[in-house]
């Protein structure tokens, strides 16, 4: 194992030390339970959102916390949800009085343990709200598994909830957004190499030099089919049609086209993978109202990518365009 | 015969130890079928754990102190283990409430209410591959034998036993509960990494409460 540490011990907190360094103007980072909130929280009379996860997929969570996006984020350790302890110092840190949304991504882990917070915090007497991301259509059978996992389009809930709570919007419309989010976008990932998790020491799976897994999961689970590595035009193909064809997304559609890269993947090839979507989805007559290009939702080290479309109409894209100030997206300021 | 503080506090240890030695061979079991953490993310529960308790943690009576356990393992663990073996314990200190020492009843009374708070937290059935199907056999083999009038030291053996075989019944199952389920028929073969350890939880409890003469 090669990695820029110094213990995998140490790997969480290293990093949260390094944001606050980095980002004092806009965040405030909590050591023991872990949390980052932004600077200004909490906001009086403005929804919070909360969202938290596994560590290793940067710049989500923490990378979006601030104005126009997430009021707190909870990091665990690399791939593993993090705790009750930390969701409930952080919903109350962030709590303005208008109520709190959880973002929470569909695993297992992240659903017991933000149960047990909400659980927790309301209690206490807090209004808090849980909405589930599931938008990864490479798990076929939701019947009979823990359900599709929350993959890319977390990162579009949080720009575009974000956006609706900063305009003092009320919980349940912001909690409508949300779930409006979630119902209209589609995503399918892809890897051509294994990453490692620090305290784990070796990749979390094998694949061959020649190999790709179409419909990876962002911690390394496996996905549709294990096939030969070809052509991008050919793998988008792959990604692009069960995304579209799962809405369905439609002739006339307009879609914000998210085109995600793992961790590995330089931006050249997201920008071709992006030029072959782009053709794609014009040969269906959807057209690309939006797009984001970039390294978002990442699984440490591996090679690959992932596609998200959401179905946009005026007012999803209208909060797309609002100001965003955060470590890991800004625009509009 | 009676499981004192003390035997509660050397069980726990036990398991603590049972983890740290089998870390890593859970965790390449759960790297067959899941993500490769749970042996990692046990051992760092019980090691949070162990100091909570070597600190004056476990100077209440055996409710609270199992209580500890649990909320110790909620805010250490993560992932699904944290909130599964967390309501486990935090429901094994609810039903010893107040208690200095356990007797056979008593241990029957909280394993099943540890079992029935997994059950609510994770929504597993039997035959889902999961925990559960070593849980449920040694809750069932526990009663079983105590209703039968087995020295309790038997009766801690059996529900060991019973929550191996149940964790090497795992091995041909299709997962249906979390990460492993992603897998469907691929995740046959392979032995549950939650049943594993469940299966520790229950043979350490055997070794260290059955050791008495009594």
């Amino acid at each position: 194992m090669k990695k820029l540490i110094n213990d995998p011990e140490n790997v969480v907190r290293e990093e949260l030390s390094g944001i606050a360094r980095a980002h004092g103007d806009l965040v405030e980072v909590h050591i023991d339970p872990h949390y980052i909130v932004r600077k200004d929280a909490p906001v009086q009379g403005k929804v919070a959102l909360v969202s938290g996860g596994g560590s290793g997929h940067e710049p989500m969570h923490g990378g979006f916390v601030g104005m126009g996006m997430l009021d707190a984020a909870c990091p665990g350790e690399v791939f593993t949800s993090p705790t009750p302890d930390q969701m409930e110092a952080a919903t109350k840190a962030v709590d303005g009085g208008a109520g709190v949304v959880h973002i929470v991504k569909n695993y297992t882990g992240d659903v017991m343990n933000f149960e047990m917070a909400a659980e927790l915090v309301r209690s206490e007497g807090s209004e808090v709200e849980s909405v589930l991301v599931d938008d990864d259509v490479a798990v076929q059978d939701s019947l009979y598994t823990a359900g599709r996992r929350g993959v890319g389009a977390t990162v579009l809930m949080e720009k575009i909830a974000g956006a609706a709570a900063e305009q003092r919007r009320p919980l349940k419309e912001v909690v409508d957004i949300c779930r409006r989010v979630n119902d209209n976008a589609r995503s399918m990932g892809m890897a051509l190499t294994s990453c490692t998790v620090p305290a784990a020491g070796k990749p979390t799976f094998e694949l061959g030099d020649d190999e790709m897994e179409i419909g990876i999961g962002i911690h390394g689970e496996p996905g549709r089919e294990r096939r030969k590595v070809a052509p991008v035009h050919d793998v988008v193909e792959m990604m692009a049609t069960p995304i579209v064809d799962d809405l369905p997304f439609k002739s006339g559609d307009q879609v914000l086209a998210f085109v995600n890269g793992m961790g590995g993947t330089p931006l050249i090839e997201l920008y071709i993978v992006f030029n072959e979507l782009a053709s794609f989805l014009d040969g269906r007559g959807i057209g690309v109202g939006r797009n984001l290009i970039g390294p978002y939702i990442t699984s440490l080290e591996m090679q690959g990518c992932s596609i998200t479309l959401l179905k946009l109409d005026d007012e999803l894209t209208d909060l797309w365009d609002a100001p965003v100030k955060t470590p890991g997206l800004r625009w509009g300021v | 015969m009676t499981v004192t503080h003390d035997d509660v506090v050397r069980w726990i240890r036990a398991f603590a130890d049972a983890i740290a030695e089998n870390k890593d061979s859970l965790t390449d079991l759960d790297s067959a079928i899941g993500d490769a953490d749970h042996g990692i993310n046990m051992n760092r529960g019980m090691t949070a754990v162990m100091a909570k308790l070597d600190g004056g943690g476990s100077a209440a009576d055996v409710g609270a102190l199992l209580k500890t356990v649990g909320m110790t393992l909620v805010s250490s663990v993560g992932g699904a283990g944290g909130p599964l073996y967390g309501t486990l314990f935090l429901r094994l200190g609810a039903a010893a409430d107040g208690k200095d020492e356990l007797t056979d009843q008593d241990w029957v009374s909280m394993v099943a209410a540890g079992v029935e708070g997994v059950q609510s937290r994770g929504k597993a059935e039997p035959n889902d591959k999961t925990m559960v199907d070593a849980l449920i056999p040694a809750r069932d083999a526990l009663a079983a034998a105590v209703a039968a009038g087995e020295p309790f030291a038997d009766a801690l053996r059996a529900a060991a036993a019973a929550a191996e075989e149940g964790m090497k019944a795992t091995i041909p199952l299709v997962a249906r509960k979390g990460r492993a389920s992603y897998l469907g028929e691929r995740s046959a073969g392979h032995q549950d990494p939650g049943a594993t350890s469940s299966w520790l939880l229950m043979r350490t409890a055997a070794e260290t409460f059955g050791d008495h003469e009594d």
